[in-house]
Protein backbone atom coordinates (compact mmCIF):
# COMPACT_ATOMS: atom_id res chain seq x y z
CA UNK A 1 0.00 0.00 0.00
CA UNK A 2 2.43 2.49 0.60
CA UNK A 3 5.14 0.98 -2.21
CA UNK A 4 7.49 -0.33 0.95
CA UNK A 5 6.80 -4.28 -0.02
CA UNK A 6 6.97 -3.82 -3.14
CA UNK A 7 9.91 -6.30 -4.65
CA UNK A 8 12.75 -4.28 -6.00
CA UNK A 9 15.32 -4.37 -9.15
CA UNK A 10 17.52 -6.08 -7.34
CA UNK A 11 15.55 -9.16 -6.67
CA UNK A 12 14.51 -9.06 -10.33
CA UNK A 13 17.89 -9.78 -11.30
CA UNK A 14 18.14 -12.36 -8.52
CA UNK A 15 15.07 -14.61 -8.38
CA UNK A 16 13.91 -13.86 -12.21
CA UNK A 17 10.78 -12.82 -13.32
CA UNK A 18 8.53 -15.53 -12.56
CA UNK A 19 9.41 -15.59 -9.02
CA UNK A 20 9.04 -11.92 -8.83
CA UNK A 21 5.66 -11.63 -10.58
CA UNK A 22 4.36 -14.44 -7.40
CA UNK A 23 6.03 -12.43 -4.87
CA UNK A 24 4.04 -9.14 -6.08
CA UNK A 25 1.20 -10.94 -6.47
CA UNK A 26 0.70 -12.23 -3.00
CA UNK A 27 2.48 -8.73 -1.40
CA UNK A 28 -0.10 -6.72 -3.68
CA UNK A 29 -2.71 -8.58 -2.54
CA UNK A 30 -2.48 -8.79 1.43
CA UNK A 31 -1.53 -4.92 1.40
CA UNK A 32 -4.81 -4.62 -0.91
CA UNK A 33 -6.93 -6.26 1.35
CA UNK A 34 -5.66 -5.29 4.67
CA UNK A 35 -5.88 -1.47 3.08
CA UNK A 36 -9.14 -2.56 1.88
CA UNK A 37 -10.16 -4.27 5.51
CA UNK A 38 -9.34 -0.40 7.15
CA UNK A 39 -11.41 1.56 4.41
CA UNK A 40 -14.74 -0.94 4.95
CA UNK A 41 -13.77 -0.09 8.89
CA UNK A 42 -14.50 3.50 8.31
CA UNK A 43 -16.53 2.96 5.00
CA UNK A 44 -19.23 1.08 7.08
CA UNK A 45 -19.81 3.77 9.59
CA UNK A 46 -20.06 5.98 7.16
CA UNK A 47 -22.80 4.31 4.81
CA UNK A 48 -24.55 3.53 8.03
CA UNK A 49 -25.01 6.93 9.52
CA UNK A 50 -25.87 8.12 5.54
CA UNK A 51 -28.95 5.60 5.57
CA UNK A 52 -30.17 5.83 8.53
CA UNK A 53 -29.64 10.01 9.56
CA UNK A 54 -29.68 11.12 5.68
CA UNK A 55 -26.62 12.99 6.13
CA UNK A 56 -23.19 12.39 4.55
CA UNK A 57 -20.76 13.21 7.13
CA UNK A 58 -17.53 15.03 5.91
CA UNK A 59 -16.10 14.85 9.33
CA UNK A 60 -16.09 10.76 9.44
CA UNK A 61 -12.59 10.48 8.62
CA UNK A 62 -11.06 13.09 11.50
CA UNK A 63 -12.75 10.52 13.37
CA UNK A 64 -10.16 8.11 12.05
CA UNK A 65 -7.70 10.87 13.03
CA UNK A 66 -8.55 11.15 16.30
CA UNK A 67 -8.43 7.37 16.97
CA UNK A 68 -4.72 7.11 15.57
CA UNK A 69 -3.54 10.48 17.45
CA UNK A 70 -5.65 9.16 20.70
CA UNK A 71 -4.26 5.80 20.20
CA UNK A 72 -0.66 7.62 20.08
CA UNK A 73 -0.93 10.00 23.15
CA UNK A 74 -2.03 7.29 25.21
CA UNK A 75 1.01 4.54 24.08
CA UNK A 76 2.91 7.38 25.13
CA UNK A 77 1.51 7.34 28.83
CA UNK A 78 0.39 3.34 29.22
CA UNK A 79 1.45 1.61 25.96
CA UNK A 80 0.30 0.93 22.65
CA UNK A 81 -2.72 -1.78 23.79
CA UNK A 82 -4.59 0.23 26.63
CA UNK A 83 -4.91 3.24 23.48
CA UNK A 84 -6.38 0.33 21.18
CA UNK A 85 -9.08 -0.10 23.77
CA UNK A 86 -9.55 3.53 25.26
CA UNK A 87 -8.78 5.48 22.26
CA UNK A 88 -11.55 4.11 19.87
CA UNK A 89 -14.14 4.51 23.03
CA UNK A 90 -13.39 8.52 23.32
CA UNK A 91 -13.21 9.11 20.01
CA UNK A 92 -16.78 7.03 19.71
CA UNK A 93 -17.76 9.05 22.77
CA UNK A 94 -17.27 12.06 21.07
CA UNK A 95 -18.93 10.94 17.79
CA UNK A 96 -22.12 10.50 20.45
CA UNK A 97 -21.36 13.76 21.99
CA UNK A 98 -21.75 15.35 18.19
CA UNK A 99 -24.26 13.89 16.86
CA UNK A 100 -26.48 14.55 20.55
CA UNK A 101 -25.99 18.23 20.83
CA UNK A 102 -24.65 18.78 16.95
CA UNK A 103 -26.17 16.91 13.95
CA UNK A 104 -29.48 16.58 16.25
CA UNK A 105 -30.12 20.21 16.63
CA UNK A 106 -28.74 21.13 13.11
CA UNK A 107 -30.76 18.83 11.57
CA UNK A 108 -34.06 20.93 11.87
CA UNK A 109 -32.50 23.06 9.46
CA UNK A 110 -32.16 20.35 6.75
CA UNK A 111 -29.50 18.37 5.04
CA UNK A 112 -27.53 21.38 3.67
CA UNK A 113 -26.97 22.90 7.74
CA UNK A 114 -26.26 19.06 8.60
CA UNK A 115 -23.79 19.00 5.70
CA UNK A 116 -22.25 22.08 6.13
CA UNK A 117 -21.95 21.18 9.72
CA UNK A 118 -20.14 18.22 9.08
CA UNK A 119 -18.01 20.33 6.59
CA UNK A 120 -17.07 22.98 9.59
CA UNK A 121 -16.39 19.92 11.78
CA UNK A 122 -13.74 18.49 9.97
CA UNK A 123 -11.45 21.52 9.64
CA UNK A 124 -12.39 22.26 13.10
CA UNK A 125 -10.72 18.90 14.40
CA UNK A 126 -7.87 19.00 11.86
CA UNK A 127 -6.71 22.71 13.28
CA UNK A 128 -7.34 21.28 16.70
CA UNK A 129 -5.03 18.50 15.64
CA UNK A 130 -2.48 20.51 14.71
CA UNK A 131 -2.24 22.83 18.06
CA UNK A 132 -2.01 19.97 20.08
CA UNK A 133 0.03 17.61 18.60
CA UNK A 134 1.99 19.92 15.43
CA UNK A 135 1.67 19.19 11.91
CA UNK A 136 4.47 17.11 11.48
CA UNK A 137 4.43 13.32 11.90
CA UNK A 138 4.22 12.12 15.52
CA UNK A 139 6.40 8.81 16.79
CA UNK A 140 3.26 6.25 16.68
CA UNK A 141 5.51 3.14 16.95
CA UNK A 142 4.43 -0.30 16.38
CA UNK A 143 4.18 -2.41 19.76
CA UNK A 144 7.31 -4.59 20.27
CA UNK A 145 5.48 -7.48 20.47
CA UNK A 146 4.48 -6.97 16.82
CA UNK A 147 7.97 -5.85 15.59
CA UNK A 148 9.05 -8.60 13.29
CA UNK A 149 8.48 -10.17 10.32
CA UNK A 150 5.74 -12.26 10.34
CA UNK A 151 6.57 -14.32 7.36
CA UNK A 152 9.53 -13.88 4.82
CA UNK A 153 8.20 -14.51 0.85
CA UNK A 154 11.10 -14.91 -1.76
CA UNK A 155 12.97 -11.88 -0.38
CA UNK A 156 10.48 -9.39 1.11
CA UNK A 157 9.68 -9.90 4.77
CA UNK A 158 6.20 -9.54 5.90
CA UNK A 159 5.82 -7.28 8.79
CA UNK A 160 3.68 -8.94 11.57
CA UNK A 161 2.04 -5.89 12.63
CA UNK A 162 0.16 -5.84 8.96
CA UNK A 163 -0.98 -9.08 9.59
CA UNK A 164 -2.54 -8.40 13.22
CA UNK A 165 -3.75 -4.85 11.37
CA UNK A 166 -5.28 -7.72 9.09
CA UNK A 167 -6.99 -9.73 11.65
CA UNK A 168 -8.17 -6.73 14.13
CA UNK A 169 -10.16 -5.50 11.11
CA UNK A 170 -11.81 -8.78 10.41
CA UNK A 171 -12.47 -9.71 13.54
CA UNK A 172 -14.55 -6.03 13.54
CA UNK A 173 -15.96 -6.98 10.72
CA UNK A 174 -17.39 -10.92 11.78
CA UNK A 175 -18.11 -8.68 15.11
CA UNK A 176 -20.08 -6.03 12.85
CA UNK A 177 -21.96 -8.78 11.17
CA UNK A 178 -23.31 -10.97 13.92
CA UNK A 179 -24.35 -7.75 15.90
CA UNK A 180 -26.84 -6.81 13.40
CA UNK A 181 -27.81 -9.91 11.99
CA UNK A 182 -28.17 -11.97 15.33
CA UNK A 183 -29.26 -9.77 18.27
CA UNK A 184 -32.04 -7.37 18.86
CA UNK A 185 -30.41 -3.62 18.12
CA UNK A 186 -28.90 -4.97 15.00
CA UNK A 187 -32.26 -6.07 13.79
CA UNK A 188 -33.75 -1.95 14.72
CA UNK A 189 -31.20 -0.47 13.04
CA UNK A 190 -31.36 -2.86 10.00
CA UNK A 191 -35.14 -1.99 10.26
CA UNK A 192 -34.18 1.86 11.28
CA UNK A 193 -31.99 2.09 7.50
CA UNK A 194 -34.99 2.34 5.45
CA UNK A 195 -38.06 2.97 7.69
CA UNK A 196 -36.75 5.56 11.05
CA UNK A 197 -40.65 6.65 11.26
CA UNK A 198 -42.22 3.14 11.35
CA UNK A 199 -39.30 2.31 13.73
CA UNK A 200 -40.95 4.73 16.01
CA UNK A 201 -44.27 4.26 16.10
CA UNK A 202 -43.12 0.52 16.94
CA UNK A 203 -41.97 1.69 20.43
CA UNK A 204 -38.53 2.11 19.75
CA UNK A 205 -36.21 5.29 20.53
CA UNK A 206 -34.80 6.20 17.48
CA UNK A 207 -32.91 9.38 18.53
CA UNK A 208 -31.00 7.13 20.75
CA UNK A 209 -30.15 4.21 18.21
CA UNK A 210 -29.25 7.46 16.03
CA UNK A 211 -26.50 8.59 18.65
CA UNK A 212 -25.68 5.02 19.29
CA UNK A 213 -25.31 4.25 15.77
CA UNK A 214 -23.05 7.39 15.16
CA UNK A 215 -20.92 6.80 18.21
CA UNK A 216 -20.52 3.16 16.87
CA UNK A 217 -19.95 4.54 13.62
CA UNK A 218 -17.17 6.99 14.48
CA UNK A 219 -15.62 4.35 16.76
CA UNK A 220 -14.95 2.24 14.40
CA UNK A 221 -13.22 4.80 12.39
CA UNK A 222 -10.86 5.30 15.19
CA UNK A 223 -10.24 1.29 15.94
CA UNK A 224 -8.85 1.41 11.74
CA UNK A 225 -6.76 5.21 13.12
CA UNK A 226 -5.07 3.20 16.00
CA UNK A 227 -3.98 0.18 13.78
CA UNK A 228 -3.23 2.54 10.69
CA UNK A 229 -1.14 4.65 12.69
CA UNK A 230 2.01 3.22 13.63
CA UNK A 231 2.01 1.66 9.95
CA UNK A 232 1.04 4.27 7.94
CA UNK A 233 2.31 8.43 8.68
CA UNK A 234 -0.12 9.91 11.84
CA UNK A 235 0.21 13.12 10.92
CA UNK A 236 -2.68 16.60 10.77
CA UNK A 237 -3.46 15.82 7.13
CA UNK A 238 -4.37 12.30 7.47
CA UNK A 239 -7.95 12.96 7.52
CA UNK A 240 -8.03 15.06 4.50
CA UNK A 241 -5.87 11.96 3.01
CA UNK A 242 -8.22 9.48 3.58
CA UNK A 243 -11.40 11.44 3.56
CA UNK A 244 -11.99 11.33 -0.33
CA UNK A 245 -11.53 7.63 -0.75
CA UNK A 246 -14.19 6.76 1.68
CA UNK A 247 -16.56 9.03 -0.61
CA UNK A 248 -15.38 7.27 -2.88
CA UNK A 249 -15.91 3.57 -1.49
CA UNK A 250 -19.22 4.67 -0.54
CA UNK A 251 -20.42 6.09 -3.78
CA UNK A 252 -18.85 3.23 -5.42
CA UNK A 253 -20.84 0.58 -3.25
CA UNK A 254 -23.96 2.24 -3.34
CA UNK A 255 -24.93 5.03 -0.76
CA UNK A 256 -26.37 3.21 2.40
CA UNK A 257 -25.14 -0.56 1.35
CA UNK A 258 -22.86 -2.38 3.87
CA UNK A 259 -22.23 -4.84 1.68
CA UNK A 260 -21.90 -2.88 -1.18
CA UNK A 261 -19.14 -0.83 0.89
CA UNK A 262 -17.42 -4.17 2.11
CA UNK A 263 -17.27 -5.06 -1.61
CA UNK A 264 -15.90 -1.40 -2.76
CA UNK A 265 -13.48 -1.27 -0.11
CA UNK A 266 -11.61 -4.33 -1.09
CA UNK A 267 -12.27 -3.06 -4.73
CA UNK A 268 -10.39 0.28 -3.81
CA UNK A 269 -7.77 -1.15 -1.67
CA UNK A 270 -6.67 -3.92 -4.29
CA UNK A 271 -6.61 -1.54 -6.80
CA UNK A 272 -5.01 0.89 -5.81
CA UNK A 273 -2.28 -1.40 -4.15
CA UNK A 274 -1.87 -3.48 -7.49
CA UNK A 275 -1.49 0.36 -9.72
CA UNK A 276 1.30 1.59 -7.75
CA UNK A 277 3.25 -1.71 -8.07
CA UNK A 278 2.75 -1.36 -11.78
CA UNK A 279 5.40 0.10 -13.46
CA UNK A 280 4.47 -0.56 -17.35
CA UNK A 281 2.83 2.62 -19.21
CA UNK A 282 0.71 2.35 -22.23
CA UNK A 283 4.10 2.90 -24.27
CA UNK A 284 5.65 -0.31 -23.06
CA UNK A 285 2.64 -2.13 -23.89
CA UNK A 286 1.52 -0.98 -26.97
CA UNK A 287 4.92 0.77 -28.12
CA UNK A 288 5.70 -1.61 -30.96
CA UNK A 289 2.31 -0.57 -32.30
CA UNK A 290 2.95 2.88 -32.60
CA UNK A 291 6.34 4.14 -31.73
CA UNK A 292 5.33 7.79 -33.66
CA UNK A 293 3.48 8.45 -30.47
CA UNK A 294 5.82 8.49 -28.32
CA UNK A 295 7.43 11.42 -29.56
CA UNK A 296 3.66 13.15 -30.67
CA UNK A 297 1.77 15.70 -28.39
CA UNK A 298 -0.04 12.47 -26.68
CA UNK A 299 4.04 11.40 -25.10
CA UNK A 300 2.89 12.41 -21.77
CA UNK A 301 -0.16 10.00 -21.69
CA UNK A 302 1.57 7.42 -23.83
CA UNK A 303 4.81 7.12 -21.14
CA UNK A 304 3.04 7.71 -17.94
CA UNK A 305 3.49 4.35 -16.01
CA UNK A 306 0.28 3.34 -13.90
CA UNK A 307 1.70 3.76 -10.47
CA UNK A 308 2.39 7.09 -11.71
CA UNK A 309 -1.61 7.56 -11.90
CA UNK A 310 -2.57 5.45 -9.52
CA UNK A 311 -3.77 7.93 -7.22
CA UNK A 312 -6.38 8.67 -9.53
CA UNK A 313 -7.86 5.54 -10.46
CA UNK A 314 -10.12 5.79 -7.81
CA UNK A 315 -11.80 8.85 -8.75
CA UNK A 316 -11.47 7.81 -12.23
CA UNK A 317 -13.52 4.46 -10.98
CA UNK A 318 -16.11 6.61 -9.44
CA UNK A 319 -16.54 9.10 -12.23
CA UNK A 320 -17.12 5.98 -14.11
CA UNK A 321 -19.58 4.79 -11.80
CA UNK A 322 -21.72 8.05 -11.65
CA UNK A 323 -22.19 7.54 -15.33
CA UNK A 324 -23.04 4.15 -15.67
CA UNK A 325 -24.43 3.01 -12.63
CA UNK A 326 -25.26 5.88 -10.35
CA UNK A 327 -26.79 3.94 -7.64
CA UNK A 328 -23.85 2.39 -7.05
CA UNK A 329 -22.80 -1.68 -7.27
CA UNK A 330 -25.17 -2.66 -4.52
CA UNK A 331 -27.26 0.47 -3.66
CA UNK A 332 -31.12 0.98 -4.34
CA UNK A 333 -31.22 4.72 -4.47
CA UNK A 334 -30.60 6.95 -6.95
CA UNK A 335 -29.82 10.48 -5.06
CA UNK B 1 -64.54 4.71 29.02
CA UNK B 2 -62.90 7.25 27.11
CA UNK B 3 -59.94 6.06 25.90
CA UNK B 4 -58.84 8.62 22.96
CA UNK B 5 -60.24 12.04 23.01
CA UNK B 6 -58.77 15.05 20.53
CA UNK B 7 -60.27 18.31 20.79
CA UNK B 8 -59.33 21.29 18.64
CA UNK B 9 -56.60 19.70 16.78
CA UNK B 10 -54.81 22.16 13.95
CA UNK B 11 -51.75 20.97 11.95
CA UNK B 12 -49.80 22.11 9.20
CA UNK B 13 -47.86 21.46 6.36
CA UNK B 14 -45.70 24.45 5.54
CA UNK B 15 -48.17 27.01 5.40
CA UNK B 16 -51.35 24.79 4.42
CA UNK B 17 -53.66 24.51 7.17
CA UNK B 18 -54.72 21.23 6.68
CA UNK B 19 -56.38 20.26 10.15
CA UNK B 20 -58.82 22.55 11.10
CA UNK B 21 -60.41 21.59 14.88
CA UNK B 22 -60.83 18.42 14.52
CA UNK B 23 -62.65 16.86 17.43
CA UNK B 24 -62.97 12.89 17.94
CA UNK B 25 -63.39 10.32 21.12
CA UNK B 26 -63.00 6.88 20.82
CA UNK B 27 -64.05 4.39 24.12
CA UNK B 28 -62.20 1.35 24.73
CA UNK B 29 -62.97 -1.27 22.72
CA UNK B 30 -64.73 0.52 20.41
CA UNK B 31 -64.22 0.26 16.36
CA UNK B 32 -64.74 3.67 15.06
CA UNK B 33 -64.00 4.61 11.12
CA UNK B 34 -62.66 8.00 10.18
CA UNK B 35 -64.25 8.43 6.13
CA UNK B 36 -63.94 11.27 3.65
CA UNK B 37 -62.43 11.82 0.36
CA UNK B 38 -58.96 12.00 -0.43
CA UNK B 39 -57.17 15.10 0.54
CA UNK B 40 -59.22 16.03 3.77
CA UNK B 41 -56.89 15.39 6.26
CA UNK B 42 -58.03 12.04 7.35
CA UNK B 43 -54.52 10.79 6.91
CA UNK B 44 -52.83 13.84 8.78
CA UNK B 45 -55.11 13.21 11.74
CA UNK B 46 -53.85 10.09 12.85
CA UNK B 47 -50.22 11.26 11.76
CA UNK B 48 -50.63 14.11 14.42
CA UNK B 49 -52.20 12.35 16.86
CA UNK B 50 -49.12 9.76 16.44
CA UNK B 51 -46.80 12.55 16.45
CA UNK B 52 -45.41 12.19 12.97
CA UNK B 53 -46.60 15.72 12.31
CA UNK B 54 -46.53 18.43 14.76
CA UNK B 55 -50.02 18.59 16.48
CA UNK B 56 -51.48 21.65 17.57
CA UNK B 57 -54.70 21.34 20.26
CA UNK B 58 -55.28 18.80 22.67
CA UNK B 59 -54.66 15.00 22.42
CA UNK B 60 -55.41 12.78 25.54
CA UNK B 61 -55.26 8.98 25.85
CA UNK B 62 -56.12 7.28 29.15
CA UNK B 63 -56.81 10.76 30.29
CA UNK B 64 -53.06 11.94 29.44
CA UNK B 65 -52.47 14.64 27.29
CA UNK B 66 -49.57 12.93 24.95
CA UNK B 67 -49.92 16.28 22.15
CA UNK B 68 -46.33 16.92 20.44
CA UNK B 69 -44.62 13.77 22.56
CA UNK B 70 -42.43 11.48 20.59
CA UNK B 71 -43.84 8.99 18.53
CA UNK B 72 -42.39 5.91 20.47
CA UNK B 73 -43.79 7.30 24.14
CA UNK B 74 -47.23 7.72 22.57
CA UNK B 75 -46.36 3.99 21.26
CA UNK B 76 -45.97 2.92 24.75
CA UNK B 77 -48.19 4.33 26.35
CA UNK B 78 -50.49 2.01 24.67
CA UNK B 79 -51.03 3.22 21.06
CA UNK B 80 -50.85 1.29 17.78
CA UNK B 81 -50.70 2.96 14.41
CA UNK B 82 -49.96 1.00 10.76
CA UNK B 83 -49.44 3.64 8.14
CA UNK B 84 -51.19 3.37 4.66
CA UNK B 85 -47.75 2.58 2.88
CA UNK B 86 -47.13 -1.05 4.32
CA UNK B 87 -43.78 -0.15 5.89
CA UNK B 88 -42.66 -3.71 6.09
CA UNK B 89 -38.64 -3.99 6.80
CA UNK B 90 -38.30 -5.84 3.67
CA UNK B 91 -34.68 -7.18 4.44
CA UNK B 92 -36.01 -8.70 7.82
CA UNK B 93 -37.71 -12.20 7.68
CA UNK B 94 -41.08 -12.04 8.22
CA UNK B 95 -40.54 -13.57 11.72
CA UNK B 96 -38.06 -10.83 12.50
CA UNK B 97 -40.45 -8.05 11.52
CA UNK B 98 -43.05 -9.21 13.62
CA UNK B 99 -40.26 -9.87 16.68
CA UNK B 100 -39.49 -5.64 15.99
CA UNK B 101 -43.13 -5.09 16.98
CA UNK B 102 -42.47 -6.11 20.54
CA UNK B 103 -42.40 -2.94 22.84
CA UNK B 104 -40.71 -5.14 26.07
CA UNK B 105 -38.99 -8.90 24.86
CA UNK B 106 -39.43 -9.44 28.90
CA UNK B 107 -42.89 -8.69 28.82
CA UNK B 108 -44.66 -9.36 25.83
CA UNK B 109 -48.60 -8.75 25.71
CA UNK B 110 -51.59 -10.68 24.77
CA UNK B 111 -50.78 -11.55 20.97
CA UNK B 112 -47.85 -13.67 20.67
CA UNK B 113 -45.69 -14.95 17.57
CA UNK B 114 -47.26 -18.38 17.35
CA UNK B 115 -50.84 -17.19 17.68
CA UNK B 116 -50.18 -14.52 14.72
CA UNK B 117 -48.78 -17.24 12.53
CA UNK B 118 -51.13 -19.63 13.39
CA UNK B 119 -53.82 -17.12 12.14
CA UNK B 120 -52.20 -16.83 9.10
CA UNK B 121 -50.83 -19.61 7.64
CA UNK B 122 -49.79 -17.67 4.60
CA UNK B 123 -47.20 -15.82 6.88
CA UNK B 124 -46.13 -19.26 8.68
CA UNK B 125 -45.26 -20.82 5.60
CA UNK B 126 -43.29 -17.51 4.98
CA UNK B 127 -42.16 -16.89 8.70
CA UNK B 128 -38.29 -17.33 7.35
CA UNK B 129 -38.66 -15.63 4.27
CA UNK B 130 -37.31 -11.91 3.60
CA UNK B 131 -41.15 -9.53 4.10
CA UNK B 132 -39.51 -7.80 0.90
CA UNK B 133 -41.03 -10.56 -1.30
CA UNK B 134 -44.63 -11.28 0.50
CA UNK B 135 -47.28 -10.23 -1.92
CA UNK B 136 -49.40 -6.34 -1.40
CA UNK B 137 -52.10 -8.63 1.37
CA UNK B 138 -49.40 -10.37 2.88
CA UNK B 139 -47.66 -7.40 3.70
CA UNK B 140 -50.96 -5.03 4.85
CA UNK B 141 -51.20 -8.82 7.29
CA UNK B 142 -48.10 -8.37 8.31
CA UNK B 143 -47.89 -4.87 9.78
CA UNK B 144 -51.23 -5.07 10.83
CA UNK B 145 -49.73 -8.30 13.48
CA UNK B 146 -46.39 -6.86 13.71
CA UNK B 147 -48.21 -3.34 15.44
CA UNK B 148 -50.38 -6.00 17.24
CA UNK B 149 -47.19 -7.70 18.61
CA UNK B 150 -46.64 -4.48 20.98
CA UNK B 151 -50.32 -4.92 22.52
CA UNK B 152 -51.39 -1.46 21.73
CA UNK B 153 -54.77 -1.14 23.37
CA UNK B 154 -56.09 1.19 20.75
CA UNK B 155 -54.79 0.39 16.96
CA UNK B 156 -54.95 3.28 14.37
CA UNK B 157 -55.01 2.09 10.93
CA UNK B 158 -55.08 4.01 7.54
CA UNK B 159 -56.67 2.40 4.67
CA UNK B 160 -55.27 -1.04 5.24
CA UNK B 161 -57.69 -2.11 1.69
CA UNK B 162 -56.44 0.58 -0.59
CA UNK B 163 -54.82 -1.71 -3.65
CA UNK B 164 -55.68 -5.18 -2.65
CA UNK B 165 -58.23 -7.71 -4.21
CA UNK B 166 -61.49 -8.10 -2.96
CA UNK B 167 -60.80 -11.61 -1.68
CA UNK B 168 -57.69 -10.13 0.27
CA UNK B 169 -60.35 -7.28 1.17
CA UNK B 170 -62.50 -9.76 2.76
CA UNK B 171 -59.10 -11.37 4.80
CA UNK B 172 -58.00 -7.73 6.19
CA UNK B 173 -61.87 -7.03 7.27
CA UNK B 174 -62.12 -10.42 9.05
CA UNK B 175 -58.72 -9.63 10.57
CA UNK B 176 -59.72 -6.10 11.60
CA UNK B 177 -63.00 -7.71 13.22
CA UNK B 178 -60.75 -10.08 15.48
CA UNK B 179 -58.80 -7.62 16.42
CA UNK B 180 -61.95 -5.74 18.11
CA UNK B 181 -63.42 -9.13 19.28
CA UNK B 182 -60.10 -9.46 21.42
CA UNK B 183 -60.85 -6.02 23.28
CA UNK B 184 -58.61 -3.87 21.07
CA UNK B 185 -60.25 -0.41 20.50
CA UNK B 186 -59.71 0.54 16.59
CA UNK B 187 -59.58 3.58 14.73
CA UNK B 188 -60.35 2.96 10.76
CA UNK B 189 -59.16 5.25 8.23
CA UNK B 190 -60.95 4.26 5.13
CA UNK B 191 -62.07 5.48 1.61
CA UNK B 192 -64.32 2.60 0.85
CA UNK B 193 -67.18 2.57 2.89
CA UNK B 194 -67.87 -1.87 3.06
CA UNK B 195 -65.06 -2.85 5.76
CA UNK B 196 -66.35 0.37 7.68
CA UNK B 197 -70.00 -0.18 7.28
CA UNK B 198 -69.41 -3.66 8.15
CA UNK B 199 -67.28 -3.78 10.95
CA UNK B 200 -67.36 0.00 12.92
CA UNK B 201 -69.73 0.82 16.31
CA UNK B 202 -69.68 4.37 14.69
CA UNK B 203 -68.43 6.77 12.01
CA UNK B 204 -66.35 9.90 11.69
CA UNK B 205 -67.10 11.74 8.12
CA UNK B 206 -64.23 14.30 7.25
CA UNK B 207 -64.63 17.19 4.92
CA UNK B 208 -61.91 20.37 4.24
CA UNK B 209 -59.95 19.50 7.73
CA UNK B 210 -62.74 19.22 10.49
CA UNK B 211 -65.39 16.50 11.50
CA UNK B 212 -68.46 17.09 9.10
CA UNK B 213 -70.96 13.85 10.55
CA UNK B 214 -70.77 11.93 13.46
CA UNK B 215 -72.76 8.86 13.91
CA UNK B 216 -73.68 4.88 13.20
CA UNK B 217 -73.19 3.54 10.26
CA UNK B 218 -77.02 2.96 10.01
CA UNK B 219 -77.25 6.80 10.28
CA UNK B 220 -74.53 7.60 7.82
CA UNK B 221 -76.64 5.07 4.97
CA UNK B 222 -79.52 7.47 5.91
CA UNK B 223 -78.47 10.08 5.37
CA UNK B 224 -77.90 10.22 1.24
CA UNK B 225 -77.57 14.21 1.94
CA UNK B 226 -73.99 13.80 4.08
CA UNK B 227 -72.98 10.61 1.50
CA UNK B 228 -73.83 13.11 -1.42
CA UNK B 229 -71.72 16.00 -0.56
CA UNK B 230 -68.72 14.30 1.74
CA UNK B 231 -68.01 10.98 0.27
CA UNK B 232 -69.22 10.08 -3.56
CA UNK B 233 -66.98 10.61 -6.04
Amino acid sequence: MDGRDKPGHDEFIRHGPDKIMLELIVISTLNGVLYGMLLFLMASGLTVIFSMLGVLNFAHASFYMLGAFFGFQISRWFGFWPGLIVAPILAGAIGAAVERYGLRRVHKNGHVAELLFTFGLAFAIEEIVSIIWGKVPVDYRTPELLDFPAFTIFSTNYPAYKMFMLAVSVVIFLGLLVALKKTRIGLIVQAALTHPHMVAHLGHNVERIFMLVFGVGTALAAVAGVIAGPSLVTQSNMAALVGPILFVVVVVGGLGSLPGAFIASLLIGLLQTFAVSINGSLGSVFGPLGPELAQSWLSDIWNVSVAQVAPIMPYLLLVLILIFRPMGLLGTRES
Amino acid sequence: MTMLEVKDLHAYYGKSHILQGVDMQIAAGEVVSLLGRNGVGRSTTVKAIMGEVPPHGTILFKGKNIAGLPSYKIAHHGLGYVPEHRDIFPSLTVRQNLMLGVKNPRNPGKWRLDDMLDMFSNLKARADTPAGVLSGGEKQMLTICRTLMGDPELVMIDEPTEGLAPIIVQQVGDLIAEIARRGVAILLVEQKLSIAMRISHRVYVMGHGQIVFEGSPDDLKNNAAVRKEWLEV
